[in-house]
């Protein structure tokens, strides 16, 4: 059992090893969904809300297959259970704000294959976190992936007043705005126990 | 992105070479619809497994495997899978193949497994294997559907070595584990950290754009 304290999860996953800018997860709607602040913070709250959701399920699941002695069911398990609860809150956006989700669009059904949403469920399989734990850890990694989404979405809001030249226009620009950004976030090295 | 541009303005380039369709199939993979440069899928695994060289070329075989065998797969059952359900099937059969390839790697190298980590186990989520076969191998023949695969998994091996061979030379001085520069060399250290994963695919995009504007002048 990982004996980490809490707030030292939550301070892992926010800063020091933020899931975009560190572990290169969720890079499409980072690049996709980061263009204007209000979608930015919505589709932030969509994925953590997912990620909480199924970091629990994951949890239940991995003590299932232990016990029944069938670990090489991890992935596809975990995998379905994604499908399935991006389908609900894909359901639920649409009855309730049906302006959200035109905004979202495509990258609503693919917080699916988000990258973020797997590696979490993995990741705290791997660290054997207790049902807590797993909690904090998703709310933490849900909270940095929205802040990295936000302040990117900041940065190109402001951009949009700038003349980039031609070939550095589009992702090349959101990228290099986002190497930036993980160089910044390097600087957060310090802050706790790795 | 910008396929339709690209298209036409390689037209007479590509037609010259890809002299019969089976071969347009596998090259257009290769550069023209490169899946990392061109189509810009498949970021999460590019960025993070291309600090050497090495490890973008088993990154790289992997998910050329996957492609291939899901397309073949799924290609076959094309007229099986009902349409309502599809994707679920599809991400099943994905996962399937890369839970055997995770445990191949395990049997193969510890060493690679360990310095990949999660990352294979997430090709799951590659948008680029779901993509083709949501856009391709559900709409084509087997036959098809496999040059399509090896065309489109070569195009990601080379835009991983592409990343990976640069960022290990500057980062680390070596290609491939073998030393390149003396000893006096100042490694770039940054090059092998996040940061350096971000500026160099960057780079590399400006690159093929400017290739692209050249093109279409």
């Amino acid at each position: 059992m990982n004996q980490e304290s809490l707030w030292s999860i939550f301070i892992n996953a926010v800063l020091i090893n933020n899931f975009v800018l560190a572990y290169f997860l969720g890079i499409c709607p980072f690049l996709g969904v980061s263009g204007k602040m209000e979608t930015a913070t919505k589709m932030g709250g969509a994925v953590t809300f997912v990620l909480v959701i199924s970091s629990l399920c994951a949890y239940g699941l991995h003590s299932l297959l232990a016990a029944i002695g069938a670990p090489y069911l991890e992935l596809i398990s975990y995998i379905v259970v994604i499908a399935a609860t991006v389908q609900l809150v894909e359901m639920f956006i649409k009855k309730v704000s049906p302006v959200l989700f035109n905004a979202l669009g495509i990258f609503l059904p693919l917080i699916t294959t988000n990258c973020v949403i797997l590696a979490l469920a993995l990741f705290q399989t791997n660290k054997g976190y207790n049902f807590v734990q797993c909690l904090v850890y998703a709310l933490a990694s849900g909270a940095g992936f929205t802040l990295a989404l936000v302040l990117m979405a900041g940065i190109r809001e402001h951009l949009d007043l700038a003349e980039p030249p031609n070939i550095v226009k589009g992702t090349v620009l959101t990228l290099m705005i986002a190497g930036i950004l993980a160089l910044s976030f390097m600087g957060f090295a310090g802050l706790g126990s790795n | 992105m910008s396929i339709q541009t690209t298209n036409k303005a390689n037209e007479g380039f590509w037609d010259k070479l890809a002299s019969s369709p089976s071969t347009d199939e596998y090259m257009k993979g290769l550069f023209r619809e490169n899946p990392v440069f061109v189509q810009v899928l498949g970021m999460c695994s590019t960025l993070a497994v291309s600090n050497t060289a090495l490890n973008g070329l088993a990154m790289g075989l992997a998910t050329t495997f996957v492609l291939l065998m899901s397309n073949i797969l799924i290609a076959s059952l094309r007229n099986v899978i009902p349409k309502q359900v599809r994707i679920a099937s599809y991400l099943l059969i994905i996962a399937t193949f890369v839970t055997m390839t995770d445990y191949a790697i395990q049997a193969i190298s510890v060493e690679l497994s360990k310095a990949l980590g999660a990352f294979i186990a997430l090709i799951v989520v590659n948008c680029q294997i779901l993509g083709r076969a949501e856009a391709f191998a559900s709409k084509n023949t087997v036959w098809r559907s496999i040059l399509d695969a090896l065309g489109m998994g070569t195009g990601f091996i080379i835009a991983l070595l592409c990343l990976g061979t640069v960022r290990e030379l500057l980062g680390n001085g070596s290609i491939f584990g073998i030393p390149v520069f003396p000893d006096s060399f100042q490694e770039w250290v940054i090059m092998i950290l996040p940061p350096g994963g971000f500026f160099m695919l960057a780079i590399w995009l400006m690159v093929f754009n400017a290739m692209k504007q050249r093109k279409a002048v």
